[in-house]
């Protein structure tokens, strides 16, 4: 289990912005009546994209808005490591470490992201721009190792290139998400192994036959079943 | 090796379009109407006959379990649920499946809810896939909006609609009942079956959760028919299958190949090979992280199927095979999975929560070679203690890449204790 605790620094209010509270209104509709409830992760991830991070007075007003009490909000909250409970960088720079990544070298990027911010795991720079975190494995094994970077994955990196998108965010550029060593997304590199061919429809199987098949056979077996054994 | 004619998805590597229009040309929604005709009796048994396994990790049947729930509809609704709350290290097959062929997986959504009887369906996302989100939301919004789901799905008749609802990070919520209790808006920590979720799943109703490959293959496989599926594979182990494979070769990849491909095979023709030869190789672990890791010399012949890679004390999993050189800590490798496992306890059964820090700490002694020999056994046994004890498979997944460990690497394992003993005797020595 990770230990995860609220920030102990919180804003006095929260509330959610006009378009933002249109947004939950269309998440809660998604949800079966009475089972409003279900919507408290899309709440919450909508709050942090609002302010950055999941506050405590964000807690309370989402609790109050499903009808939940605060507790079990708070649980939620503690409970998803995606949901930041202290203030994070404007771009939150996390580098996957898990083994496929370990493997492929994501030992130097993460060095090389601490050299390049002059932070450490888990904290934010002076200005307020970049954070730095480790996080399990995302989901992009064979482009490891990655990055996710805000909403993007940044993958096939190594210390140079992870360097290159930092400074390019330093300047104020949106880098390419993505590969970063011109391969097509999870194809091998270079030439295609499969799917060099242009997609064809597939046939499509003789559905009456099929059928006739399918209902010859129950019958078979519903006569089976009432024959009397012998 | 798979033809491409015979391969599934076509647009795995996102080199096509992937919207409706391009996935309308590569054959979804080809026909989906008469297929719904044909009645849920006879899609059921049709998946049953393709012979196609789970493809989250455990392998149960897919027909079958469609077959769970039950035949008619009471005053609680049916649901379906896609697990595409992909995690386990080494997988990411998922992934190109929800970004680059989304229809096939909305068309195998409205299909399967249709076999068991439900009008509605939530496809439960990581939440880091928030891209791949992006494009399934608006392949979900085309389908709407040309009338394949929602009231009148494909001019069926059938009454369906499907939502999609993003996780926040939890490893845990890949387990099925503790994804139920997640998109219930609680913790997700595993329940205790039974009940099973066919008979009390989400909000209390018949809930039948499945992987986001299981449902998008459906269609395919009903269109082309139960035997051509079956023909791939060995007996049992039917089908085609996307293979994730990373680590130390040429070339990683995602690829779909036939089930039961050998595994030297799968790796020299799609990956490019292990870096440095074959004879570099040092293990693989075939399956995504909670499976047991296999040394060259098992690697050298095994093939790539459930029952194949079972009867070697592994697992097929995922089919994400992590490929390891010769360049590998491979006691530092599995302690890096003991510690993902640690951080990836819900917490809820003891044997779990305290075993999984116990064994990562101990594991990164191993490291160090910072144990005695006994101690080996006393990992083992404890990994026994944490398997089988508890409500979901977590603490088994935590416990076999030890045990794999120990089985195959021993000596690796002694050699570092016997070295860190007599490097700290020298030293005393010296001091003395």
């Amino acid at each position: 289990m990770s230990v995860r605790q609220l920030s102990p620094d919180q804003p006095a209010s929260f509330a959610f912005k006009p378009e933002y509270s249109e947004r939950a209104k269309r998440i809660i509709a998604k949800y079966p009546a009475g089972r409003q409830a279900s919507a408290v992760m899309p709440l919450l991830d909508l709050a942090q994209r609002q302010e950055g991070w999941v506050t405590r007075p964000a807690i309370d007003v989402i609790a109050q808005m499903l009808g939940m009490a605060s507790i079990r909000v708070l649980e939620v909250a503690t409970f998803y490591t995606m949901f930041e409970l202290h203030p994070v960088g404007q771009h939150h720079i996390q580098v996957c470490t898990n083994l496929p990544c370990q493997l492929r070298g994501s030992d130097a990027v993460v060095h090389a992201c601490k050299e390049k911010l002059g932070i450490g795991l888990g904290e934010r720079t002076a200005d307020g721009k970049f954070s730095l975190m480790e996080v399990e494995c995302a989901g992009a094994c064979v482009n490891a190792p990655m990055a996710q970077i805000g909403d993007d994955y940044f993958e096939d990196v190594d210390a140079a290139s992870i360097g290159k998108i930092i400074d390019a965010l330093k300047r104020g550029e949106k880098p390419k998400a993505g590969p970063q060593n011109g391969r097509v997304h999870s194809a091998p590199l270079g030439n295609f192994t499969s799917l060099n061919d242009a997609p064809t429809p597939p046939p499509m199987q003789d559905l009456g036959a099929a059928k006739a098949a399918f209902e010859k056979a129950k019958a078979d077996a519903a006569a089976k079943a009432a024959a009397p054994k012998t | 090796m798979l033809a491409d004619k015979d391969r599934i998805f076509t647009n795995l590597y996102g080199h096509h379009d992937w919207r409706l229009a391009g996935a309308k040309s590569r054959g979804d929604w080809q026909g989906t109407k008469e297929i719904l005709d044909m009645g849920a009796d006879w899609i059921i048994d049709e998946m049953k006959r393709s012979g196609l396994r789970g493809r989250g990790g455990a392998g149960f049947p897919t027909g079958l379990k469609w077959s769970f729930m039950p035949k008619t509809e009471s005053d609680r609704p049916h649901y379906l649920v896609v697990n595409a709350d992909e995690g386990e290290p080494g997988t990411c097959k998922d992934r190109d499946m929800l970004r680059f062929d989304p229809h096939k997986l909305i068309e195998g959504c409205l299909i399967a809810s249709f076999a068991m009887r439900a009008h509605a369906c939530y496809i439960y996302i990581r939440g880091e896939f928030y891209n791949e989100a992006s494009n399934l939301q608006v392949a979900i919004d085309e389908a709407y909006a040309a009338g394949l789901i929602g009231d009148n799905a494909c001019g069926s008749g059938w009454k369906f609609d499907l939502y999609l609802h993003r996780g926040a990070g939890a490893y845990i919520c890949g387990e099925e009942t503790a994804l139920i209790e997640s998109l219930e808006g609680k913790k997700g920590q595993p329940r205790l079956k039974p009940p099973f979720p066919a008979g009390v799943g989400l909000y209390g109703c018949p809930t039948t959760v499945n992987n986001v490959e299981s449902i998008a293959v459906a269609p395919t496989i009903l269109r082309r028919g139960a035997s051509w599926f079956a023909g791939f594979g060995r007996p049992n182990n039917a089908g085609t299958k996307v293979f994730c494979i990373s680590g130390h070769v040429n070339n990683p990849c995602n690829v779909e190949d036939a089930m039961s491909i050998p595994l030297k095979e799968l790796i020299e023709k799609h990956a490019g090979g292990v870096r440095g030869g074959w004879d570099n190789l040092l293990a693989v672990i075939p399956g995504g992280a909670s499976v047991p890791v296999l040394p060259k010399a098992i690697c050298d012949n095994v093939l790539m199927d459930f029952d194949a890679l079972r009867d070697v004390k592994s697992g097929l999993g995922t089919a994400a095979v992590m490929v390891m050189d010769k360049s590998t800590d491979i006691v530092a490798a599995i302690a890096r999975l003991s510690a993902f496992y640690k951080h990836e306890s819900c917490g809820q059964c003891t044997p779990c929560r305290e075993g999984t820090g116990w064994m990562a700490r101990v594991m990164k002694r191993m490291v160090k070679g910072d144990a005695t020999l006994q101690e080996i056994d006393t990992l083992e046994r404890v990994t026994y203690q944490v398997e089988g004890h508890t409500i979901c498979a977590l603490g088994d997944a935590a416990a076999w890449p030890i045990q794999g460990l120990i089985r195959h690497f021993r000596p690796e394992l002694e050699r570092r204790i016997s070295a860190y003993r007599d490097a700290k005797t020298r030293a005393s020595a010296k001091a003395a």
